[in-house]
């Protein structure tokens, strides 16, 4: 095929050519280290197997914040659009609910934190797997709140499509914000699902003294993922509940 | 040549060892075959749209038809084709080996992606199969989600589904060449392909999220009759068009990017030169990806944005052209005075270098806001960006293909016939989309299925051109085909080019290096060195 330089080929043995990419081959720089069962192949040891976890993790995140950017782009297209009948539609909403579910999740964040650390200083996997389910309880209980603030609107015919019933001023913009609400908070509600899945997976591999102060990213990535749902929560919180709070003192 | 000892090819038998794999190499190959289907699909709606075109009148397909085809044909093509094609095959195959290391980051997701590929693939073709979509590949709404006549649902869902697919690769990618570089590896010693799918992967992870959630947005105006995008549900479609090109505008640069890279190290290696320039290409493809994020105004400059906002989209896109061209230089001023071997993936690099050159160039008068409202929605805008998708990025990865092929498949194809091909794609290539330009300059519209008798001349030289283009399309599956089975066998590295991927074995064994090399210099260092003692 390659006529056209003929003295590389089909030579079987490799030619040294006129500069090589690598000097020497060596052995691998960290050949010597004694293999952590947790290493897989592919990786030299078990800090660029840590670190390519956590930054794969942190990449991902970035692509969660732009995925939730689109909503918050047309949040404030339609804000802007209609400010007052997004304040007016707002103060429907129950901010004692939301004040609440803020507090859980901010308490839940801290126990995730608390079970990272647990796994990071080698704690007994009862203390581990206890800060996990003390997590997953405080998330439960942010979803059983979201529940019934979403029956209550049901009831109160605010969930937009057919049934939407608005009696008071700017029904096009009410409905649009409880359009954004319901998809804003959905999907934010669907994160934390996932993270109650992951976070049931990482409890049982800590019930099985899967982690030590070694090997603890799992514990540290799924922690990561977690206080990211909760940040995307605090912009929520402020933007749906609380702009037409001044409105009805 | 004797057999080869244990590779990634001969190391594991049977359907599991491929379909359970998590050896980047044979990921790339699932790629290979599954991107090669979906071309061949993509192709077949492409032959009906140039046979319907054949003639003024729409005699072979109903109106509504023809817009199923032009749509699928778009749909298939952008996504499961271009923009998966040279990152999920030749980047999965490269990265690692360009690096290094021994694998991606993270092969498991990098499986998992693939199948997240296929899944994806299915909900569409069962879209296609079930009646198929007419909206166009750009599912503007509200007629996207107000006009229930076709399987847009199924659609949405396969191009969502599809987008992670695009993500897991992309995260991999930055996660990899970030943390699994070996020894001496610096960034400036990094293969511009990498750059290029570095730039890319950005794209990718900062892109995608948004088309993904504006599908679904469109799934849940559809569905649920949330009003976001439809006006009678008091929703703005114009914001569709914005988050739609939002990530559509880029996506371009996902397609292009990667073949910039593959013609970087083709016109290296066949030059038997550095690269003119390899910090400037390398930061032109960081520019491309990163200005790329706000040009993409310019597809709405009759949808009603104001003019101060055309304005400045009109003089960002023009700024895109400037690390393009920055590129086109060097890469020429690379091959100025170089050895020169007119070997077939030198020859779609020649190809891609004008066509990508005229494509770009054209692109500039579609970005000046008085001109395009002349040429807005005419053939001038398919041939345009044909001429970067199909010139530049096809191009860019069919010479990739050949270029790296020996180290693929371990074995050579006929250079002779491989020529041929390279010869009708560029010949064909060019009647088929040569003169859409002067139609659409002439006002011929897109998208309709019948057009006035004057444009008859032209769309019969494009429909002929199409023609050839195909048979060089399919003459490659054939040679590839053929060398798969009975190719003579490939020496480590056939072209005398230089980088990791040539000093390894071809095929690679499994783990790509029995040992992590520690590397020294930059790829490719062809000036002659003093032992040698040339002046």
């Amino acid at each position: 095929m390659p006529n056209g330089h003929s003295e590389h080929f089909p030579g079987p043995i490799h030619q040294p050519p006129l500069a090589s990419n690598v000097d020497a081959i060596q052995p691998g720089v960290h050949a010597e280290h004694a293999h952590h069962p947790k290493l897989q192949h592919h990786f030299d040891d078990m800090e660029q197997q840590a670190e390519a976890s956590t930054l794969g993790m942190w990449v991902f995140l970035v692509t969660e914040v732009m995925f939730f950017g689109g909503l918050f782009m047309a949040y404030i297209v339609y804000r802007s659009a209609s400010p007052e009948g997004f304040q007016e539609a707002s103060h429907h909403l129950n901010v004692i609910w939301g004040a609440v579910n803020t507090v859980v999740l901010i308490v839940s964040s801290l126990t995730m934190a608390l079970a990272v650390r647990a796994a990071q200083t080698g704690a007994s996997p009862k203390t581990q797997v206890g800060w996990l389910i003390v997590t997953m309880v405080l998330g439960a209980a942010f979803l059983g709140v979201k529940a019934i603030e979403y029956t209550d609107k049901f009831t109160h015919h605010l969930v937009p499509g057919p049934d939407f019933e608005w009696a008071g001023k700017y029904p096009a913009a009410a409905q649009q914000f409880y359009s954004l609400y319901f998809c804003m908070t959905g999907l934010h509600a669907l994160h934390m699902v996932i993270g109650l899945g992951i976070m049931t997976v990482i409890a049982i591999m800590a019930w099985k003294k899967h982690f030590d102060a070694e090997y603890y990213t799992p514990v540290e990535v799924a922690g990561l993922y977690w206080h990211f749902v909760d940040i995307v929560w605090i912009f929520l919180f402020p933007l749906l509940y609380l702009i037409g709070y001044h409105l009805h003192e | 040549m004797d057999a080869p000892a244990l590779n990634y090819l001969n190391n594991g038998h049977g359907a599991a060892s491929w379909l359970l794999t998590r050896d980047h190499k044979r990921i790339a190959l699932l790629y290979l075959v599954s991107i090669t289907v979906f071309f061949v699909i993509g192709g077949a709606f492409a032959t009906l749209v140039r046979l319907e075109l054949l003639t003024p009148a729409g005699d072979l397909m109903s109106s509504d038809t023809y817009n199923k085809m032009f749509t699928m044909h778009g749909v298939v093509m952008v996504f499961f084709f271009l923009i998966p094609s040279i990152p999920a095959v030749l980047g999965n195959f490269l990265i690692p080996i360009m690096i290094g290391a021994k694998d991606l980051a993270f092969p498991r997701i990098n499986l998992l992606s693939w199948y997240i590929y296929i899944l994806g693939g299915a909900f569409t073709l069962v879209a296609a199969l079930s009646g198929g979509v007419d909206t166009g590949w750009t599912f503007y709404t509200p007629y996207s989600t107000a006009a229930a006549n076709s399987h847009v649902m199924t659609a949405a869902i396969g191009i969502f589904i599809t987008g992670f697919s695009s993500i897991l690769t992309g995260l991999n990618f930055i996660v990899t060449i970030h943390r699994m570089r070996a020894p001496g590896m610096t960034w400036f010693r990094l293969p511009l392909f990498v750059w290029a799918h570095y730039a890319t992967s950005l794209i990718m992870i900062l892109g995608t999220p948004v088309i993904a959630i504006t599908v679904l947005l469109v799934a849940a105006e559809r569905a649920l009759h949330l009003g976001i995008f439809d006006p009678a549900l008091g929703g703005d479609p114009v914001l569709f068009q914005h988050l739609f090109w939002f990530y559509s505008h880029p996506a371009v640069y996902i397609m292009i990017l990667p073949a910039m890279g593959v013609i970087s190290e083709i016109v290296q290696a066949f030059s038997r030169k550095n690269i003119f320039g390899y910090s400037f290409i390398a930061f032109s493809s960081i520019a491309i990806a990163v200005i790329g994020f706000f040009v993409w105004g310019h597809h709405l400059f009759v949808a009603g944005q104001s003019t101060y906002a055309g304005l400045l989209f009109s003089i960002l896109s023009f700024m895109v052209a400037i690390p393009s061209a920055i590129k086109v230089f060097n890469w020429t001023a690379t091959i100025y005075k170089g050895s020169v071997q007119l070997d077939s993936p030198m020859l779609y690099a020649f190809g891609f270098l004008g066509l990508f050159t005229i494509g770009g160039l054209t692109g500039l008068f579609l970005g000046a806001m008085g001109l395009d409202i002349h040429v807005h929605d005419t053939y001038f805008v398919v041939a345009h960006f044909h001429y970067i998708m199909v010139g530049g990025a096809i191009m860019g990865y069919l010479g990739g293909l050949h270029y790296w092929w020996p180290k693929i498949s371990g074995r050579l194809y006929s250079e002779p016939w491989a020529k041929f091909s390279a010869l009708m794609v560029f010949v064909g290539f060019n009647l088929t989309f040569f003169p859409q330009f002067i139609a659409g300059y002439l006002g011929m519209p897109r998208r309709y299925h019948a057009y006035p008798p004057e444009f008859q001349v032209l769309n019969v030289l494009s429909s002929a051109g199409a023609s050839i283009l195909a048979v060089g399309y399919i003459i490659p599956i054939v040679y590839f085909g053929y060398s798969l089975l009975a190719g003579e066998r490939s020496a480590n590295d056939p072209w005398g080019a230089r980088g990791l991927e040539w000093e390894i074995p071809s095929p690679p064994p499994t783990e790509n290096f029995t040992v992590s090399p520690i590397v020294t210099h930059g790829t490719h260092q062809y000036e002659p060195s003093k032992e040698v003692g040339i002046a």
